[in-house]
C-alpha cells in the first residue's frame, strides 16, 4: 500500500461524494423513522432498494459504453413473469427455475447486444424496440398478475442473516462475484475504453464489439436478478412492473455519479444511487409530507440533485469547455 | 427536382403496402372513411412527433412528453370550472399553451444552462409535472370538461367531413417545414445537432436556440393534449403515456438520426402514419396485446436494419 489517501480520494471522488450523500440521507431517514434503526427496519429499508439496485447496475453496464438501455424494465418484467411460472415447488425445481430466469435475462441482453453491435443501430432505439418485444413476451407468459413464487425462498432472501439483511448480502455478492472479477478482465476494461472513446479503443486494438456484447449481456443478467427479487417480495408475477423501473434506473445511475456520456462510473456507484433515491422516497413518507405531494417532492429533489451537477460550470474559465 | 430520401420512401411504401395487404382481408381498408379515421388518430401522434423531432434534431431528447401533454389537457379542461362563454374558450387555449411553454422553458434551461443530459433532465421534469398534476387533482379524475373549442379541434369535422384534427396537423406541419427549411433558426437547429461547439464558434448564440426547440416541443405536446382531451371528452391521468415511445419511433423511422443533425420533416410524417397503421391493423386483426407488442418491436428493428444503420467504427 504505497498509494496515498489523496490519490485514492482523487481517483474515487465520485464514489466518495455519492457515498456521503447516501450516508446523510440514511442517517436522516433513520432519525425520522418512528421505530429507529433496528435489524427489522434495516431489513425493510434494504429490501425496498434492492430491486432498483440490481436494475441500476444493469443500466450502468450499458451507460458505461456510452449507450442507454430502455429495455431494462421490460427484461425485469419478463424475468419476473417467468419466475412466477418456474420458481416454485421442490428445492431442485426452484434452483432450476432460477437458472431459467437468469438464462432468459442473459438471452434478452444478448439479443440487445447483437442488434447494437452487428445491426449497428443506436442503442436507445434498439432497446426501445426490443423492450417492446420483451414486454410482449412477458404479457404472453403472464397476461394478468398472478402465478406463484416459492415462499420458502422468499422468506430466506428477504429477511436477515446474523443481523445483516440478506438482500444486502445478495447485492454485495453480485458486486464481489460478478462485477469485481469482470472489471479486471480485458473485456471489462474494454467497456470503459469503449465508453471513453470508441474510435481510440478500436485503434488500440481492443475488441470493441466483444466488450459491447459483454456489457449488454451482463446488463440482461443483472436486470433478471431485479425481476427475481421483486418476485420474491411480491410472490407474484406482473408483466407491467417494468416501465417505471427503466426511467428510475437512469436517474439512480446518474445520481450515483456515472456519466451518461460513458466511460466514468460503475456498478458500485449505481447501487449507491439506487439506495439514495429509495431512501429519499421513504423519507418523504416519515417526514409527514402529504401523500399527494410526494411525487412532486420526489421530482423536485431529483431536479435539485441534477442541478448540483451544473455547479461545475461556474468554475469554468472557457466557454468551449462546455462541450468537452 | 424533388429529391426523396430512402427512409421517407420506405416508410411511405410500407404504409401503402400495409393498407393494400390489409385490404385483402378487410375490404373496408380502402374506404375513404377508414383512411380518414387513421389520419385522424395519427394527427395526435403526429403533433407529438413534430415536437419530438425538433428536439431530436438538436441531439437532445424530450422525455417529458407524457405529462406535459396530460398537464395541458388537465389545465385547459379545468377552466370550465372557473369561466364561461367565449372568455373560457380563449382562456382554455391560452392556459393549455402556457403549460407547454413553461415546461419547454424549464427543459431548455436544463439543456442550455445546467447542461445536464436532456435525457435525465426532461425525465425529472416529467416527474415534477406528474407530481403537480397528482397534487392538483388529488389523484382523481381531473375536474372540468373540455370546452367547445377543444371538442371542435379534437373531434369536429367542418370541411368535406374531414376531421379538423387533420387540418391542425397539416397546419403545424406546414409551419414546421417552413421553420426547419427556410428560417435561420431552423438551420441553426440542424447545425447544433451536428456540432454545438462549431455552431457556437461560428458566432451563433446557441442557448436561445436550445430554449426555442424545447418550447416548440412543449407547445406541440400541449396542442396534442388539448385536442386529445376534446377527442376523449375528458382529461385523464397518464393520458400522455402511450405517446412517448411511438413518437420517438415515428421520428426515427422517418429517417431522423437519433444523434441529431439530420432528418426531414416529411419523414416524420411518414413514420407517424406507418406507426399508426401498424397499431390499427394489429387491433383490427384482434391480435392479443402480447403479440401486438412483439410484432411492433420486431417491425421497428427490421425497418431500422434496412436503413438506420450507423457507420462502422474506423480510424
Amino acid at each position: 500500500m504505497n498509494m496515498s489517501f489523496g490519490l485514492f480520494a482523487r481517483q474515487n471522488y465520485r464514489v466518495l461524494i455519492a457515498l456521503c450523500i447516501l450516508l446523510v440521507t440514511f442517517v436522516a431517514f433513520f432519525s425520522l423513522h418512528p421505530r429507529h434503526l433496528s435489524v427489522y427496519t434495516l431489513t425493510i429499508w434494504a429490501n425496498q432498494g434492492t430491486c432498483l439496485a440490481f436494475v441500476s447496475m444493469s443500466q450502468a453496464m450499458v451507460v458505461l459504453t456510452a449507450g442507454i438501455d430502455l429495455s431494462v424494465g421490460p427484461i425485469l418484467a419478463l424475468s419476473n413473469s417467468l419466475a412466477s411460472e418456474v420458481v416454485n415447488g421442490s428445492p431442485s425445481h426452484v434452483a432450476f427455475g432460477i437458472f431459467l430466469v437468469m438464462l432468459a435475462g442473459l438471452a434478452c441482453g444478448f439479443i440487445n447486444g447483437l442488434v447494437v453491435v452487428i445491426g449497428r443501430i443506436q442503442p436507445i432505439v434498439t432497446t426501445l424496440a426490443t423492450g417492446t418485444v420483451y414486454t410482449g413476451v412477458a404479457l404472453f407468459i403472464r397476461p394478468t398478475t398472478g402465478g406463484q413464487i416459492s415462499e420458502g425462498l422468499s422468506d430466506a432472501l428477504t429477511s436477515n442473516l446474523y443481523g445483516i439483511p440478506t438482500s444486502l448480502l445478495l447485492v454485495a455478492g453480485t458486486i464481489l462475484l460478478i462485477w469485481v472479477p469482470f472489471r479486471r478482465t480485458n473485456l471489462g476494461r474494454g467497456i470503459y475504453a469503449v465508453g471513453s472513446s470508441e474510435g481510440a479503443a478500436y485503434m488500440s486494438g481492443l475488441d470493441v464489439n466483444r466488450s459491447k456484447m459483454a456489457a449488454y449481456t451482463l446488463a440482461g443478467l443483472l436486470a433478471s436478478f431485479g425481476g427475481l427479487f421483486i418476485g420474491l417480495q411480491t410472490l407474484t408475477g406482473d408483466a407491467m412492473t417494468g416501465p417505471s423501473y427503466t426511467l428510475i434506473s437512469i436517474a439512480s445511475v446518474v445520481l450515483g455519479g456515472t456519466s451518461l456520456s460513458g466511460g466514468i462510473g460503475g456498478a458500485l456507484e449505481a447501487i449507491i444511487g439506487a439506495f439514495t433515491l429509495r431512501t429519499i422516497n421513504s423519507m418523504m413518507f416519515f417526514a409527514g409530507a402529504p401523500p399527494l405531494a410526494q411525487p412532486l417532492f420526489e421530482g423536485l429533489i431529483l431536479m435539485a440533485a441534477l442541478s448540483l451537477g451544473g455547479l461545475r460550470l461556474i468554475g469554468m474559465r472557457n466557454r468551449l469547455d462546455l462541450w468537452q | 427536382m424533388v429529391k426523396v430520401d430512402k427512409p421517407v420512401l420506405i416508410a411511405f411504401c410500407c404504409s401503402a403496402a400495409l393498407i393494400l395487404g390489409g385490404s385483402f382481408f378487410f375490404p373496408n381498408f380502402l374506404s375513404i372513411q377508414y383512411l380518414l379515421q387513421q389520419l385522424h388518430i395519427a394527427s395526435f401522434l403526429g403533433l407529438v412527433a413534430a415536437g419530438a423531432m425538433v428536439v431530436i434534431l438538436l441531439g437532445q431528447i424530450d422525455l417529458s412528453v407524457p405529462w406535459t401533454l396530460t398537464a395541458a389537457a388537465i389545465a385547459s379542461t379545468a377552466i370550465a370550472n372557473y369561466a364561461k362563454g367565449v372568455t373560457a374558450e380563449i382562456l382554455a387555449i391560452v392556459v393549455g399553451l402556457l403549460v407547454g411553454v413553461i415546461v419547454g422553458l424549464l427543459n431548455g434551461f436544463g439543456a442550455a444552462f445546467v447542461r445536464v443530459h436532456s435525457m435525465i433532465w426532461t425525465l425529472a421534469m416529467n416527474f415534477v409535472v406528474l407530481g403537480a398534476c397528482v397534487f392538483y387533482t388529488g389523484g382523481f379524475q381531473p375536474p372540468g370538461e373540455p370546452l367547445q373549442v377543444m371538442r371542435f379541434l379534437g373531434v369536429g369535422r367542418s370541411i368535406l367531413n374531414i376531421p379538423n384534427a387533420i387540418f391542425v396537423w397539416l397546419g403545424v406541419s406546414i409551419i414546421m417545414i417552413f421553420f426547419l427549411r427556410r428560417t435561420k433558426y431552423g438551420r441553426y437547429i440542424y447545425a447544433i445537432g451536428n456540432s454545438e461547439k462549431a455552431t457556437y464558434l461560428s458566432g451563433v448564440k446557441t442557448r436561445p436556440i436550445l430554449f426555442l426547440a424545447f418550447v416548440i416541443a412543449g407547445v406541440c405536446n400541449a396542442i396534442a393534449g388539448m385536442m386529445l382531451a376534446g377527442y376523449a371528452k375528458q382529461a385523464y391521468q397518464a393520458m400522455g403515456e402511450p405517446y412517448l415511445m411511438p413518437a420517438i419511433a415515428s421520428v426515427v423511422l422517418g429517417g431522423t438520426k437519433i444523434q441529431g443533425g439530420s432528418g426531414t420533416y416529411i419523414g416524420t410524417v411518414a413514420g407517424t402514419i406507418f406507426v399508426t397503421l401498424i397499431g390499427s391493423i394489429l387491433s383490427v386483426m384482434q391480435m392479443p396485446e402480447a403479440g401486438r407488442q412483439v410484432i411492433y418491436g420486431v417491425v421497428i428493428v427490421i425497418m431500422l436494419l434496412t436503413y438506420g444503420r450507423q457507420e462502422r467504427v474506423h480510424a
